[in-house]
């Protein structure tokens, strides 16, 4: 008896044929279809993001905080407790909730416009004061829910509603790096930019999300996770145009890696 | 500190002191003057008494800090005056929305813009009439003394608690930054209730639990808006007001907080000169005393507001009394306070074109 067949997954029946099961959803992930776009980066982080709760245990430890933007339903589909914070505000939202709860694992879920336009300052003094608590950014470069507006971090060029010309630095600035801003503050513990864009990025996100529920025990500061994502409604592509767009222009903007990491292991 | 003993405190100190003892478990603040010995006074005492004080970098991060820590079931306050106040609008629009239990203060200063650091009531309409989006209200206090900026701390927890809803003390710059005697309530004296809406962590034993003010259905919205509408019709039962003089006064003077001390004196005085005059002093202004107001009113030759601002508890007066009373106002703004003997001209004015013996 091999070892594969010693662990193996129990039979279920469907259509009268017995089928092993070799993938199940999450419990920690509801039953709701979610809203998000064909291709859209957002459902995938989702699952990853759930997948690390449910197998680290801490699904009844975790208090998640979705702001506006597109992901502001996150509470539909996270079977997790959380609030909805307003646009710009959960990273203090998310450190009121850790500074009263300060043994729950608690993380921010927020959009480029959210995190890096109207919440810039709550983002920089959350992760200044060292908030024990991961904060998720999710970057494509774009407003989604408002139908593709420019974004703090919308490429230099790039078209959009309100840069129907391509973003003009002269006019408007450039892509902000809030992630290698952040990376420079001492209260930044963890601070790492991934993707999904590949099963590979994805299986490096979720590396990315265990560590920083594990480095959230420590008490040492914020853990910072960007994710290079798309948005295929907002930027007018197929879900594969937009991935290919993604590694040709996002990348060399935004490249993938560690920024900051912890010096203990 | 002793409970029972009277003390001699500031009014801000007061409140940061009685928040500490109705068992306040967070408070985000950010400075601004009069009201920083709040934030102040919380930094010293609160990590000795099994409390947080947090200072945020904005009162927009304050307000949403607050929002977090009552959505996760702590008992929160936060303090400011006026302009960050307006800043926290936003914030106080979602707490409502959410319907989450928590305490604010605002120790008023004169205004528009940044005006001036001096009292004033100018924020009346901002506290009562919702000030940010949305029809909503929060309850709103108007403490007169040191006493009751201690005593109202206790009472807007368990109002805020009771009903799931912000609750503001309006207060003032003098208020605040004046000495008197104080007698603080025991520590420990107001109980914590069960919330078991808040997000503390999904237990397997029930559903998730989540926050939310969006309601994109608008049927949805709409039952959201006829459930806080009817939150706020058994609201009007907590209605509380204080009558100083007869109820079947010739003059009826209606002010709150500071004002309705100045005006009591001036009442006094001209009853001395034989002007019956009484003082209807609102100390919830929402719910706001109206049937109180017209009952009193209904007795009067005539009725004077006298408010700190340019005018704008008189419109909520008018409201009460329908016509019934002509009804006069007095106002002084940006800092400056009426005088007992300004007010007393005003009272003769209408005792002697009103009342004909």
């Amino acid at each position: 008896m091999s070892g594969k067949e010693a662990c193996m997954e129990p039979l279920v029946t469907i259509n009268d044929v017995e089928m092993e099961v070799v993938y199940e959803k999450t419990d920690v992930l509801t039953e709701t279809p979610m809203h998000y776009c064909p291709g859209c980066s957002h459902g995938v982080i989702h699952k990853v993001l759930m997948e690390v709760i449910d197998e680290m245990g801490i699904q009844e430890k975790t208090v998640g905080v979705a702001p506006v933007g597109c992901s502001v339903f996150a509470y539909n589909y996270m079977n997790i407790d959380m609030q909805e914070a307003a646009h710009g505000r959960a990273g203090a939202a998310a450190t009121g909730v850790k500074r009263v709860l300060p043994d729950k694992y608690v993380f921010s879920y927020q959009g480029d416009g959210d995190l890096a336009a109207i919440g810039t300052g709550e983002t920089i003094h959350a992760v200044n004061r060292g908030e024990h608590i991961l904060m998720l950014f999710v970057n494509n470069a774009i407003y989604g829910m408002t139908g593709g507006q420019m974004a703090p971090t919308s490429l230099l060029g790039q078209v959009t509603s309100t840069t129907p010309f391509g973003r003009d630095a002269a006019a408007i600035g450039f892509p902000l790096k809030i992630t290698e801003l952040v990376a420079q503050l001492p209260g930044a513990y963890y601070v790492t930019r991934q993707s999904v864009h590949t099963p590979a990025a994805v299986r490096k996100l979720k590396k990315a999300i265990q560590m920083s529920f594990k480095y959230q025990e420590r008490k040492k500061g914020t853990c910072f996770i960007e994710i290079v994502s798309n948005c295929p409604s907002g930027w007018k592509m197929t879900p594969l145009q937009a991935n290919e767009w993604l590694e040709k222009n996002m990348f060399p903007e935004f490249p993938i890696g560690d920024i900051k990491v912890p010096k203990e292991a | 500190m002793d409970s029972g003993t009277p003390k001699l405190m500031k009014g801000n100190e007061a409140l940061a002191e009685s928040a500490l003892r109705a068992g306040m478990q967070a408070y985000f603040g950010y400075p601004i003057t009069p009201q920083s010995e709040v934030i102040e006074y919380l930094a010293a005492e609160a990590p000795k008494r099994h409390s947080l004080m947090l200072q945020a970098e904005s009162e927009v991060a304050a307000i949403n800090m607050v929002f977090g820590a009552a959505g996760a079931g702590a008992r929160v306050m936060t303090t400011s005056s006026s302009p960050g106040i307006s800043l926290m609008q936003e914030g106080i629009s979602y707490i409502a929305a959410a319907e989450l239990p928590c305490l604010l203060a605002n120790v008023q200063r004169g205004g528009p813009g940044l005006g001036t650091i001096q009292p004033a009531q100018g924020d009346y309409f901002q506290a009562v009439k919702g000030g940010g989006h949305g029809d909503y209200h929060m309850i709103v206090l108007a403490p007169a003394s040191v006493q009751e900026m201690a005593d109202f701390v206790f009472d807007g927890f368990a109002l805020a608690e009771k009903y799931r809803t912000p609750v503001m003390i309006l207060s003032d710059g003098a208020l605040g930054q004046m000495m008197e005697k104080v007698v603080l309530k025991p520590e420990g004296s107001l109980p914590y209730p069960e919330k078991p809406w808040a997000t503390t962590g999904k237990l397997k034993s029930r559903e998730r639990n989540f926050i939310t003010t969006l309601h994109m259905e608008s049927e949805s919205m709409e039952a959201v808006n006829n459930r806080l509408q009817a939150k706020y019709a058994e609201i009007q039962k907590e209605v509380r007001y204080q009558l100083i003089g007869a109820e079947d006064a010739d003059v009826l003077l209606v002010a709150f907080g500071l004002t309705a001390r100045i005006c009591s004196k001036a009442a006094e005085m001209a009853r001395e000169k034989g002007i019956n005059a009484a003082v209807l002093r609102p100390i919830t202004l929402y719910p706001f005393p109206s049937d109180a107001i017209a009952r009193c009113a209904k007795h009067a030759a005539g009725v004077l507001t006298v408010e700190m601002n340019a005018g704008q508890m008189v419109e909520d007066v008018r409201l009460a009394v329908n016509g019934a009373t002509p009804v006069h106002f007095k106002g002084r703004s940006g800092g400056m306070i009426p005088s007992p003997e300004e007010i007393l001209v005003e009272i003769e004015a209408i005792a002697k074109h009103t009342i004909h013996a």
